[in-house]
């Protein structure tokens, strides 16, 4: 399945701040059809370094999408049956507007100009795209991590539009530790002195800073077992210690690799907003109580842990779920077995697409 | 088939393979709201939701049962029975069933009381440990009784609680519940008399006391 970015334009949002942003781009691809009724549409909702680019082989670069074990004909997403949206968040760097997009009024990249944003405003974006699509309920919307977030932010803010919810290895708020690790990454990126406060378009990137904040992040990404088992102890390259502070470990190789391969395709001010976006995000905060939070909330969810994510852990996803029963909301919940990690969703995905695949057919055939 | 003819019937229709889930497939109501505790795979909600019309949920401890139970489309959470009914807010629930369940529970009085606060009845079935095999592997054999119905050896069972038909009357007494209807199986076969000796499995409905 060859698939093709696309963008559309729309005049200005309202931002949670109170600034207002204009115009704004979205970059999104789709896959499958949407049916007569329009009712088969799922809103596929990107992680924290994701983009619209989720599914089949792109039409330049052929690189695969960020979910394509889960999204095509026959697999979790079936886009045989189901019409499928992603696209880019607002603040990415991959189409949609963010930092590093022009500023019309000074003609120069927004950088640190860019406003502070938040999980809302990602999906109020999104609404804006859905109702260019001519589409008024979604059947689904469902991301892992951020995606998570996004789709529980759907869910609370826009329960009418939504007909179920899958949150994946998520929270509705960031704990301590969850700051703890993105305020790590930020503060290597600004340590690093090509951020250059952040004006560094046309000039040298913050590489190194931005190389090390993504090493933290994919450290947090994996388990121990599952860093035991790909890595070990083994060496890169050679047999014994090299006793000095060029590469011994694969583990250091590989987090070398991680770290200056984002670099190409990432920008270091869309990490800083992003991951700010993501600490602020507090489903409970914002009404008193969680359970008050979802008592708007009309979808059935699907919600999903990995025994082995200790970054979003169980806790979290079973703070969802028992918020939603002192709703009495339709919540279907398990933990599932994995090594892998936070990485799980994307990766060890033969049990999650059972669980998907059932749980939307289930729901497809309600509103049938 | 109404429930009076049912009940002069005796032989039961199987449900899935289990006569106990005919008799609740025969209570439960159209169109209403259930949740099903112990559910494993989520058989009987499937064949409620797509028979009955009903809205149904389920609690199962076990993750690979509950994977299979979403997999077809049955909303179950991963959960304990014994903690679990807390969130629930009262009365959420057209029925709450726990089918061959309450002997593995570790609070069974504890859960018996949510479950008549969540729901608005109760349907409860349980292996009778006073029919007449066990008493007799008893009797004969001197040591923890192996029958059909409880085929575990004493130190790998999931029974913790060994309860008979009339201890669970005993209860209903106490507990001043509304028994709605009671039906006692000896396998497809319906008990009229001597359920505490006769039958292997009891099916309760019931509902809160009045006062």
């Amino acid at each position: 399945m060859m698939v093709e970015a696309n963008c559309v334009r729309f005049n200005s949002l309202l931002l949670d701040n109170g600034a207002t942003l204009a115009p704004v781009d979205v970059a999104y691809e789709t896959y499958g059809e949407l049916n007569a009724q329009r009712n088969n549409a799922i809103l596929i909702l990107h992680a924290f370094s994701g983009d619209a680019h989720a599914a089949g082989i792109s039409h330049d670069g052929g690189k695969p999408g960020w979910w394509d074990n889960c999204i095509g004909p026959g697999k979790a997403f079936d886009t045989s049956r189901y019409f499928i949206i992603c696209s880019n968040i607002l603040g990415g760097c991959r189409g949609t507007t963010g930092p590093p997009s022009l500023n019309p009024a000074t003609g120069c990249p927004y950088a640190m100009s860019f406003p502070v944003i938040t999980i809302a405003d990602m999906v109020r974006l999104q609404t804006m795209l859905i109702d260019w699509f001519g589409i008024e309920r979604l059947l689904a919307v469902s991301g892992g991590s951020m995606g998570g977030m996004q789709a529980l932010e759907w869910a609370v803010a826009y329960p009418e539009r939504v007909v179920s919810a899958i949150p994946i290895a998520c929270t509705t708020r960031h704990s301590a530790q969850q700051i703890a690790f993105n305020e790590v990454g930020r503060q290597a990126i600004m340590a690093d002195p090509d951020w250059n406060n952040g004006d560094y378009y046309g000039s040298k990137p913050p590489a190194r800073g931005l190389a090390v904040a993504r090493m933290i992040g994919h450290i947090t990404y994996m388990s121990d077992d599952s860093m035991r088992e790909k890595f070990g102890r083994r060496l890169r390259g050679k047999q014994t210690f090299g006793f000095d502070f060029d590469v011994d470990f694969e583990v250091e190789s590989y987090l070398r690799y991680r770290g200056s391969e984002f670099v190409n395709r990432f920008d270091a001010n869309s990490y800083l907003y992003i991951t700010k976006a993501m600490d602020y995000f507090d489903l409970s905060n914002r009404q008193g109580s969680l359970a008050t939070a979802f008592a708007a909330t009309q979808a059935r969810f699907l919600v999903i842990s990995f025994s082995s994510d200790w970054l979003y852990p169980s806790y979290q996803s079973q703070e969802i779920v028992r918020a939603l029963r002192t709703r009495n909301r339709d919540v279907a919940y398990v933990e599932l077995p994995s090594n892998y990690g936070h990485d799980a969703f994307l990766v060890d995905v033969a049990e999650q697409t059972d669980l998907i695949r059932g749980f939307l057919a289930s729901t497809f055939d309600k509103v049938q | 088939m109404t429930a009076e003819t049912a009940k002069r019937q005796a032989f039961v229709p199987e449900l899935l393979g289990r006569s106990d889930y005919a008799i609740i497939g025969e209570i439960v109501e159209p169109n209403t709201k259930v949740l099903d505790l112990g559910c494993g795979e989520g058989e009987l909600l499937q064949w409620l939701a797509e028979n009955k019309g009903v809205d149904a949920r389920g609690v199962e401890i076990s993750g690979v049962k509950v994977q299979r139970a979403i997999a077809r489309g049955v909303s179950v959470y991963q959960g304990d029975i014994d903690e679990g009914l807390a969130d629930y807010p009262s009365s959420a629930f057209d029925y709450v069933i726990l089918s061959q369940t309450l002997q593995q529970t570790h609070r069974p009085l504890k859960v018996v009381r949510e479950m008549l606060r969540v729901g608005r009845r109760v349907i409860v079935a349980f292996p009778n440990f006073g029919h007449w095999a066990v008493r007799l592997s008893m009797l004969v054999g001197g040591g923890a009784p192996k029958t059909k119905l409880f085929p575990y050896n004493w130190y790998d069972s999931p029974n913790i609680h060994f309860l008979t038909v009339r201890d669970f009357e005993a209860l209903v007494g106490v507990e001043r519940l509304v028994v709605e209807r009671r039906y006692f199986l000896a396998g497809r076969r319906k008990v009229w008399l001597l359920p505490n000796l006769l039958a292997e499995v009891a099916v309760y409905l019931l509902s809160g006391s009045a006062g």
